[in-house]
């Protein structure tokens, strides 16, 4: 199989690996995946609730170099952006980005997926954050 | 040192030199048809495939005569089952095998089915290997043909073949063995192991592609097939079609090497095999070897490593030609059938990478190879969320993944 020399790039010199304190309460956690189907990603994002942009973002992903290659590409495009921004971004963006081919294209789509789902998880630790503080106040 | 390093001699091995050299001069020289009856040409080639037929009669243990030559094992795995069930297909119509089996078994079987045939496809131990009594069970007075592999070509385990073969004579079954595998690099003997029918490949024994043999008993009991090659009447009437004769002297030649060099390489490469997983072993946590350590291929090793994916680590190492059980890597996207038989999860399968050792296998080599794969195991877990989680005592059987 031929990989491009940017999923080559990103497998040799992968951005933002590691891991955030899930716990903590600007910090979103998404992830997607199973063992059985050979690719799962975590993906987490760090944000600035005042200005709701992504300060920081981390992966760490079991799968092919496809897949480490998309969720790598995907915390470096997450960086900078408002969480919305980030939310607009799709799977045959990293496709386009990465050429994925056909047979790959779901390493992309679980990207996208990666992204939203810690995207909901941030959203949702803000909403319990607002209804204990309309309880309490 | 030369990179990439061929370590994958399950799926083909180099040409030995001295079997290309046996070869040549059947192209331009030598070059008859050996079915030519009237003429030296025709009488050399001959004289060179019965010497050829005689070499791999001797490696087995077997008569000259009762080695059929086809394009390879895939083909004489065809020829022994579709054979075996037109011929005998009054006296029965059901055939066991098991579920280890290479595609050239399973798929013929399939089609046999489709036309009417019933077959039982055994499944294997944890170990990989099948449960005697389970086969015995199986046998009924309609089946015709057991056919299991001697040695399997993704987990190297050997299977109790001998046993495997009493069993069959006892119920007056004929016993097919696709011994691709095993030929040249254990001894396999036709009357000790009770076989009737074996499949034998070139290029797995450092011969060339395109051509293996059929090993067919002519006594006790005397084995009869239906030809699926329509012709000249060539082998017997068994299989029709111009004999390759430079092939045939190749794995004449390679079957001929093998045999004289089997102790000496055979102690080599268990001792290079068990080198790589010993320092495998010593330099990574979460390892497993997948099959039976006891009864296996002294040459082969498949080891999964856990928490890391089979297409990534092979990107890793790049330089290391091997292959791997997990979904990426095939064509089908699906994970080793093979693995999935022994029960392993499929997060196993997708971790795994097999190893054959070779006869042009060094010592340095296996160094280098192993100190890569203790390096990119190492990097890709820090990369792996799945060993986060176990470093942290998650139990990860128990995880509630989200999946599409």
């Amino acid at each position: 199989m031929a990989y491009s020399d940017k999923v080559l790039d990103h497998y040799n010199n992968p951005r933002n690996v590691g891991s955030f304190d899930k716990s903590s309460e600007n910090v979103g956690t998404g992830m997607v995946g199973a063992p059985e189907c050979g690719d799962v990603m975590k993906l987490q994002i760090k944000v600035n609730d005042e200005s709701g942009i992504i300060e920081d973002a981390k992966f760490k992903t079991f799968g092919c170099g496809s897949a480490i290659a998309s969720s790598s590409l995907a915390t470096e495009w997450l960086k900078g952006k408002t969480v919305d921004q980030a939310l607009a971004i799709k799977n045959t963006d990293i496709v386009n980005e990465l050429s994925l081919p056909p047979v790959k294209i779901h390493c992309s789509v679980l990207a996208e997926d990666a992204i939203k789902a810690a995207i909901s998880d941030y959203r949702t630790k803000q909403a319990k954050k607002t209804v204990v503080a309309q309880t309490v106040g | 040192m030369k990179t990439p390093i061929y370590l994958d001699n399950h799926a083909t091995t180099q040409v030995d030199p001295r079997v290309l050299d046996a070869m040549l001069p059947y192209f331009t020289q030598n070059f008859g048809n050996a079915a030519s009856r009237n003429h030296e040409f025709g009488w050399i080639a001959e004289q060179a495939v019965d010497k050829a037929r005689k070499q791999i009669a001797d490696l087995i243990g077997a008569n000259a005569k009762e080695i059929i030559f086809t394009s390879g094992a895939t083909e004489s795995d065809n020829l022994a089952i579709k054979g075996v069930a037109e011929m005998y297909a009054e006296k029965g119509n059901h055939i066991i095998t098991a579920a280890t089996e290479h595609k050239a078994v399973l798929d013929t079987c399939k089609k046999l089915e489709k036309n009417g045939y019933r077959v039982t496809y055994l499944p294997v131990k944890g170990d990989g290997l099948i449960d005697l009594d389970m086969l015995r069970e199986s046998i009924t007075d309609k089946t015709i043909l057991v056919t299991i592999m001697y040695a399997n070509n993704e987990i190297g385990v050997i299977q109790p073949v001998q046993e495997i073969g009493k069993i069959c004579r006892e119920k007056g079954v004929l016993f097919h063995t696709d011994a691709v595998q095993a030929v040249g690099k254990v001894p396999v003997d036709v009357n000790k192991d009770n076989i009737d029918l074996a499949s034998i490949s070139a290029h797995k024994l450092y011969g060339p592609k395109g051509v293996g043999a059929l090993y067919v008993r002519r006594r006790n009991p005397r084995v009869q097939i239906t030809a699926q090659m329509d012709g000249g009447g060539h082998e017997r009437g068994m299989r029709s079609g111009t004999l390759n004769v430079p092939g045939i002297v190749g794995l004449g030649e390679a079957c001929a090497i093998c045999q004289r060099d089997m102790p000496e390489e055979t102690k080599r490469l268990q001792y290079l095999r068990d080198k790589l997983r010993s320092r495998l072993e010593a330099g990574l946590d979460e390892i497993y070897i997948n099959g039976s350590w006891e009864h296996r291929l002294p040459h082969s090793l498949n080891m999964s490593f856990l928490y890391v994916e089979g297409e990534s680590l092979l990107m890793g190492i790049n330089d290391v030609a091997v292959s791997s059980g997990s979904a990426c890597t095939s064509a089908t996207l699906e994970p080793s059938y093979v693995l999935k038989a022994l029960g392993l999860g499929d997060d196993i399968a997708h971790s795994s990478i097999r190893f054959g050792i070779g006869r042009f296998n060094t010592e340095e080599q296996i160094d280098y190879v192993a100190d890569k794969l203790i390096d990119v195991v190492g990097k890709l877990r820090e990369l792996s969320p799945l060993y986060e989680m176990a470093k942290e005592g998650i139990d990860l059987s128990k995880v509630a993944w989200v999946r599409d």
